[in-house]
């Protein structure tokens, strides 16, 4: 096969291309690393002395440490919990798709796709503070049984492609339902646990909509969550604003960069059959 | 499957639909429910019948949200596909700096829209205008999120721009099922490169523009946190979404059940453009 040139045209376009990903960047990290008098000065340009006091007083400001804190506990636990819920339940389900119920109850799952959560907004704040789980735990619950809906529709289409002798073997051997799934079922689901780990992960630590009508208390405060209630605070220290997005979004950035193969497949695997 | 340990099936799901019911279709059935009310949302109510849908079809402001959402969903949903298919059709090419080129396009994926959505307001209000300034065009001079005609476009671009790393990966994953030989046949046959797009590339990941256009709109239909950002629905309400405009009217101005028969109409929009879009999508696919 003859190997074909570098299509330099579209190199150059994605190139040019990149600068408008880039720019927004580029423009957090200089910001984050001057004081007011460089910026009013330039803003394009790169800092001449690098002023990390920018991110401690921003530390101290938004109580950082503590919102990190809820937001690492809300997305590892949260994604953690929801693997193990999820992939449990749709595997009841797939493997009784024949049944009436069950096929019912996938159905009733996967519709609720559909239901926008402005419908459920009102209700759901009314009835988590009447519960006293207007905090971070009832948080963490919201987004395993929430999750459900997606999940099962991915869950389902995975399992029903995993052959079933292999169960049928282990029941002969003498093994209840309960340890066929967690122990055969469970970790030939890897590939598709992966995605639900991308997708869950990227959901739980950037929304924003679900803390904000959720969380009441100020000591339960998400990441995404401080940086909206710090506005008016942070008013004209646009240096402490995007030292404080910087280290709100540094977490994925991170992940992504040294895993971006794993992201990139969770997405493709998450998204299409 | 018969297993004499058939009915630990139920203990697995039974937990799950009951919690699933109490916090996502109860709440639903009520926000339904209060729809015929005139609950503020706290303290006694009574029904009022079909009065809340009856004034919001009157309710300008309501109306307003409505035709906001719907632009800007239609336009971000275009111009994210088009933009999408040409950077995974590039992507996909025999360029330099293919890896590093795929990180830096994919990255926005894992940026939060409402961090996006300030650092863009900054830029907007302040960098935009200065270099409009400094290069002397009229209409870049002052903020466009401070202009109740021009605001609408800034929340698109903010859109597009974090919304193409998901459709864009989408994409690339569609153009790799395509064979090779497919593009070769067509060389010999002499297709022009268009002709080529139209009839194989494009032909080919149907399915995957199907897949992209209904999550796309659907997304988009829901917007909330671009328009906190960048114009918190504002100049006026010339940017208020109808997630927007539920919210605020069912938090902050004691409508929570107006707002609450909003919602089930907005419920039942959304639902009606998907259908429609995927029995319209579907038809168009080809199988090969």
């Amino acid at each position: 096969m003859q190997k074909s040139k570098v299509n330099w045209g579209a190199s150059i376009f994605l190139i040019l291309g990149s600068a408008m990903i880039l720019f927004p960047l580029y423009i957090t990290i200089v910001i984050a690393l001057k004081n007011p008098q460089e910026i009013a000065q330039s803003v394009l340009s790169l800092p001449k002395k690098l002023h990390f006091e920018n991110f401690i007083m921003a530390i101290k400001m938004t109580r950082f440490f503590r919102s990190f804190t809820n937001s690492f506990i809300i997305t590892v636990s949260g994604v953690a919990l929801t693997i193990l819920t999820n992939s449990m339940v749709a595997y009841a389900i797939a493997r009784n798709m024949h049944k009436k119920f069950f096929k019912f109850l996938y159905f009733y799952f996967v519709s609720a796709l559909f239901i926008p959560f402005a419908i459920i907004m009102l209700p759901i704040v009314k009835q988590t503070s009447a519960m006293g789980i207007d905090n971070k735990w009832g948080l963490i619950f919201l987004y395993i049984v929430y999750g459900l809906a997606f999940n099962i529709f991915l869950y389902v289409a995975y399992i029903k492609s995993i052959p079933i002798s292999l169960e049928e073997a282990a029941i002969l051997d003498g093994c209840n339902i309960w340890q066929v799934f967690w122990k055969i079922v469970f970790p030939l689901m890897a590939p598709i646990n992966s995605a639900v780990m991308v997708l869950s992960t990227l959901w739980l630590w950037n929304d924003f909509l679900l803390p904000l009508v959720l969380l009441s208390k100020r000591d339960d405060m998400t990441l995404q969550l401080v940086q909206y209630v710090f506005q008016s605070q942070f008013r004209t220290d646009y240096n402490l604003a995007f030292a404080s997005y910087l280290m709100a979004m540094t977490p994925l950035i991170i992940i992504y960069t040294v895993a971006q193969k794993w992201v990139v497949s969770g997405i493709t695997k998450g998204s299409i059959k | 499957m018969k297993s004499k340990s058939s009915y630990i099936y139920y203990y697995m799901i039974i937990p799950a639909v009951v919690l699933f019911f109490t916090f996502h279709t109860y709440p639903a059935l009520q926000g339904i429910f209060y729809s015929f009310t005139n609950s503020k949302g706290y303290g006694t109510y009574n029904f009022v019948g079909l009065k809340n849908y009856i004034n919001l079809f009157k309710d300008g402001r309501a109306l307003h949200a409505y035709i906001f959402t719907f632009k800007f969903a239609l336009i971000s949903t275009i111009l994210v596909n088009v933009i999408s298919l040409i950077l995974a059709i590039a992507l996909n090419s025999r360029i330099i700096f293919q890896k590093l080129l795929k990180s830096i396009f994919f990255l926005p994926l894992v940026l939060s829209i409402l961090i996006i959505g300030y650092i863009f307001n900054y830029i907007f209000t302040y960098l935009i205008p200065d270099a409009g300034k400094a290069i002397g065009i009229e209409v870049l001079s002052k903020s466009i999120l401070g202009n109740p005609e021009l605001a609408w476009i800034g929340i698109v671009f903010v859109a597009v721009w974090q919304a193409c790393a998901f459709n864009t990966i989408i994409y690339l994953a569609g153009l790799q099922t395509i064979p090779v030989d497919l593009y070769e046949a067509a060389n010999i046959d002499g297709a022009s490169g268009w002709l080529q797009f139209r009839y194989i590339t494009f032909a080919l990941v149907a399915p995957f523009f199907t897949v992209n256009m209904v999550l796309a709109m659907k997304n988009f239909l829901m917007v909330f946190a671009h328009v906190v950002a960048l114009t918190n629905g504002g100049p006026g309400r010339a940017t208020e979404s109808i997630s927007l405009l539920i919210y605020d009217g069912g938090f902050n101005g004691a409508e929570f059940a107006y707002q609450s028969a909003n919602a089930v109409i907005y419920f039942f929009v959304i639902l009606i453009i998907s259908i429609i879009q995927i029995n319209f999508l579907q038809k168009r696919e080809i199988n090969l």
